[in-house]
């Protein structure tokens, strides 16, 4: 642990003493690497926008999974440049989506696999909180240092989130409104870090900052990236005829009414015996994926339920309070 | 603890953890670099300290934070700091004194107050830095009084870095607004407005305004904003004028093109801006020298400037790009402001009810406010009325109400320092004593011709070869300047001639409105307005020579002034070069021959003989 102390005084000091050009210059590789985005909010205290990293030269950007993204989203460079954005991959357990933007070489962050982030270090936050910045001017700066690496007391419900790995706590106030998405970086400017939601402590009522680690979103956004698991829904043609394929009711499952153009998939019922009961579907549970594809509403679920044969076992992928559940229905 | 205590000690910690355990009793060895960074900032904030003044209300009705600027005692703050107090406050130093403190200058637009600590003329003041060279990520630190804590008068360190610059923080209404403003992660929290924040140096770049607080309630949140040093550099003078001062606006809307670069959306014809050429549809390329790109860029920058300030622009329309000067016009309609101002401030909170929820929005802090005497009664006590009993005799000396300054007695003492400069700068001439000048001069042609100018007590004339401008009315000279004639030199020349003659209380209505560049150059000269009838004449001044440079007659409003330059060469204190212009046009430009003071009658009688 001394070890670990000498290397953050190490690191204080080439910020402090070595001037600050170098940190104004991280700042500013950072803050390039670091986009705005903007998407569905803006009523009931619920901000239409969020933050996002730049995490491939072709434009692919990491951010928190949230309701901003249930319109596609816009995505606003730090030079200005403005872009409608596809949502190419999710993954609810890790509240982390990434979208990709028509773009080519730009500034990214690298996620590298050996990297270590411990209490102590020296951070820096990037993210457009607030959405102090707009157009082109850069995102908010702010600087800390990592309190603890530890488990969040998310499964008690403690915490409001799916998440269930490591975090970095932070001693900055770092996660305010539009800030989830942005980057944590280290003194070298390395990405370490994917700002998280806000999250309160529902004893307490006292407000979180942390970071999810890098390291635990890295072969994820890696996968999505080589394609290896994407979340976008396939083209129409692979659609199979009404009576060979599966819909809600083969499978024993009474959604809400669809009402709206994209209604959320929760279920509203269980039919007894059926495929859905005996995977324990229960109602008020919300499906995010078939297939380990993307289901923005009810249209998308009965579209992806058609591209599945009868015969076929369908994967689910569930949220119920704030677990996320991977289940089978077999017929 | 002190903060010096603390990083000491905090040094102490982090060496203990890189020294070897097993030589406990061995003297303590920092690596150099760490010790020079903790060493270098200790400094700083000894530096600093002193010159943070932690503001009270008398009455417990709230406070605030401040910065001393000079070593008479001036000292910045936020406009909504003072405005509970009005015209009198207290202020604590760090040596453990408090001190009374007078009200100067106001400006609610910018949210800045200009106060006066009184009893020295040795304060300790911060020296200011460039918020310009301020980039996001230097380091910063934030001293004040934060929920008014300082009652031992020793103020908060807080240190963070910049998170931003130049960003833009939207008005309420058309007050409080904040432009081109820096934002930090220091923290900062209600009590800290008015206070300064820092470089790591100890200078001084911006004073702390406001914050962005949510649902977390009104404590710090990681966004602290705070108005850049050189705005207020701007407006220093004009807070001197002891005046409730306005913004400037180009007279034009601007918005961004989605192809890129900002282009006016429309645009008052009476507007300077429109007089230099601007246009419908022209794109603006750059303000000050600096380029714009989006109408938040353009506001930024316009937000920094008081109202008057000319300033240039570069604008491109129809393919051609022009660079010129404008003179910016006011936000504010004259009684607006003070309307405004009164309808800004809270309502008088009723007796023994609990303090208003405002927890919502981003919001100005700084006022830990309690239940207060009615502030609007304040404000109409403070606009109109006298020395106030209650107040100390010594603030009492350098109080004079008066509508429209927050404080004329500063205003006089700026009069009293033009009267001074003028008479005692050529041509001169004392109180009371009536004298006519004499000119002889030609013209700046190839080809020169001969000019007398002649200024006497009832009549002024200028004859420019075979041609003879008379006046003999104030009327007559008003049309002179609405047609920009020639002979707008007259009253340029009459009204300075007057002004010695006369002084500021005498001559008309006398106002030092404050300082602004001389056609868009710097340093900011001074500038004195009279008002002549219906004509308003400006005096421009060198800061520190205090030699009149132009003097501008304006006529109507929305026609260009005369403007008379007084140009000395070789360092001569005698000009050498009289140049009138409308707008940027030079009409006439004259070569001084001679210049002398005749005895008023012996002007009057001989003009013809004078005039060959």
């Amino acid at each position: 642990m001394r070890f670990a102390a000498t290397i953050a005084i190490a690191m204080i000091v080439s910020w402090n003493a070595k001037a600050e050009p170098p940190l104004a210059e991280w700042a500013r590789e950072g803050q390039q690497r670091v986009v705005k985005i903007y998407g569905a909010g803006g009523l009931a205290g619920l901000e239409a926008y969020q933050s996002g990293i730049l995490v491939s030269p072709d434009g692919h950007v990491a951010t928190s999974w949230s309701y901003v993204l249930d319109v596609e989203p816009i995505v606003l460079l730090d030079d200005g440049r403005r872009f409608e954005s596809t949502i190419v991959g999710f993954e609810p357990a890790l509240e982390l989506a990434v979208l990709k933007i028509d773009a080519t070489d730009l500034p990214y962050f690298p996620i590298e696999e050996k990297i270590e982030a411990q209490w102590g270090d020296p951070i820096l936050a990037i993210s457009n909180l607030f959405n102090i910045a707009t157009g082109k001017e850069p995102a908010s700066v702010m600087q800390g240092t990592i309190a603890a690496v530890s488990d969040l007391d998310a499964r008690r419900g403690t915490f409001k989130t799916p998440y269930r790995g490591k975090v970095m706590i932070l001693d900055l106030i770092a996660n305010n409104p539009g800030a989830a998405g942005g980057a944590v970086i280290d003194s070298e400017g390395r990405l370490i870090g994917m700002l998280g939601k806000e999250l309160r402590d529902s004893a307490t009522g006292v407000w979180l900052n942390y970071s999810i680690p890098a390291k635990e979103l890295r072969g994820t956004i890696g996968d999505i990236i080589a394609g290896r698991t994407t979340s976008a829904p396939p083209p129409a043609e692979a659609m199979l005829p009404r009576d060979q394929s599966h819909d809600p009711k083969t499978l024993g499952l009474v959604m809400l009414p669809d009402v709206l153009e994209t209604t959320p998939a929760y279920i509203d019922e269980v039919v007894p015996d059926s495929a859905a009961a005996k995977a324990d579907l229960r109602p008020d549970d919300l499906i995010l994926l078939v297939g380990g594809k993307r289901v923005d509403g009810q249209r998308t679920l009965r579209k992806l339920l058609r591209m599945i044969d009868r015969r076929d076992d369908v994967e689910l992928t569930i949220q119920r309070d704030t677990e996320i559940l991977p289940l089978v229905l077999r017929p | 603890m002190s903060p010096k205590r603390l990083f000491q000690s905090v040094v102490v910690v982090l060496a203990l953890l890189i020294a070897p355990s097993t030589h406990g009793i061995e003297p303590i060895t920092l690596d150099p670099i760490l010790e020079s960074a903790e060493l270098e900032r200790i400094a700083a904030i000894d530096l600093a300290k002193p010159t943070a003044v932690s503001v009270f209300v008398p009455g417990g009705a709230g406070g605030g934070s401040g910065v001393l600027i000079s070593p008479e005692g001036y000292a910045l703050t936020n406009f909504h700091v003072t405005s509970p107090a009005g015209s009198f406050m207290r202020c604590g130093l760090n040596d453990g004194r408090v001190y009374d403190a007078v009200i100067v200058g106001i400006d609610p637009v910018g949210d800045l107050a200009m106060i006066r600590l009184l009893g020295r003329d040795d304060f300790p003041y911060a020296e200011m830095g460039s918020s310009r060279a301020a980039q996001a990520g230097d380091w910063c630190m934030v001293i004040g009084n934060p929920f008014l804590l300082a009652s031992n008068l020793q103020p908060t360190v807080t240190w963070g870095i910049l998170s931003g610059v130049g960003r833009y923080q939207y008005p309420s209404g058309t007050l409080l607004e904040y432009g081109d403003c820096l934002q930090t992660d220091a923290s900062i929290n209600p009590g800290n407005s008015g206070g300064p924040i820092y470089d790591s140096s100890g200078k001084v770049i911006g004073i702390v305004g406001r914050a962005s607080f949510e649902k977390r309630g009104r404590v710090n949140v990681g966004v602290g904003y705070a108005i850049s040093i050189n705005q207020a550099k701007n407006f220093l003078g004009y807070l001197r004028s002891g005046r409730i001062v306005d913004h400037a606006t180009l007279g034009a809307t601007v918005v961004t093109d989605p192809d890129g670069g900002v282009v006016v959306s429309n645009i008052l014809d009476t507007s300077d801006a429109y007089r230099r050429g601007l246009r419908y549809g022209a794109e603006i390329l750059e303000i000050d020298g600096r380029i714009v790109q989006t109408a938040n860029d353009v506001q930024n920058i316009l937000a920094t400037f008081p109202n008057g300030w000319r300033v240039p622009l570069t604008f491109r329309y129809e393919g051609k790009t022009t660079n010129t000067l404008v003179r910016l016009m006011s936000v504010h309609l004259p009684d607006e402001l003070l309307e405004k101002m009164a309808g800004a401030l809270p309502p008088p909170p009723p007796r023994q009810a609990p303090k208003p929820d405002q927890e919502e929005g981003d919001k100005e802090e700084g006022d830990e406010k309690k239940p207060a005497e009615s502030i609007p009664d304040k404000l109409r006590k403070a606009i109109a009325g006298k020395a106030n009993p209650k107040y100390p005799k010594a603030v009492n000396e350098q109080l004079v109400s008066r509508k429209g300054y927050a404080n004329y007695h500063f205003n006089q003492v700026q009069q009293e320092r033009f009267r001074n400069a003028l008479r005692s700068q050529f041509p001169g001439g004392k109180a009371g004593e009536s004298v006519a000048w004499v000119i002889e001069a030609e013209t700046d042609q190839p080809q020169p011709q001969q000019v007398q100018i002649r200024i006497g007590k009832d009549k002024t004339e200028l004859v420019v070869g075979e041609k003879t401008f008379e006046a003999t009315s104030r009327g007559k000279l008003y049309d002179e300047v609405v047609d920009g004639s020639v002979a707008g030199m007259l009253p340029a020349l009459d009204a300075w001639r007057r002004m010695i003659e006369k002084g500021p209380q005498k001559f008309g209505e006398t106002f030092y409105l404050g300082s602004m560049p001389l056609a868009g150059e710097r340093p900011l000269r001074d500038c004195m307005v009279g008002l002549d009838g219906e004509l308003e004449v400006r005096w421009m001044s060198h800061p520190d020579s205090e030699l009149v440079e132009v003097v501008e007659v304006f006529a109507d409003r929305d026609e260009d002034p005369a403007e008379l330059w007084v140009i000395r060469e070789n360092g001569d204190e005698q000009p050498s070069i009289l140049d009138l212009r409308y707008g940027l046009d030079s009409v006439l430009r004259l070569k001084i021959k001679s210049w002398q003071q005749v005895p008023a009658e012996t002007a009057e009688a001989q003009p013809e003989e004078a005039a060959e």
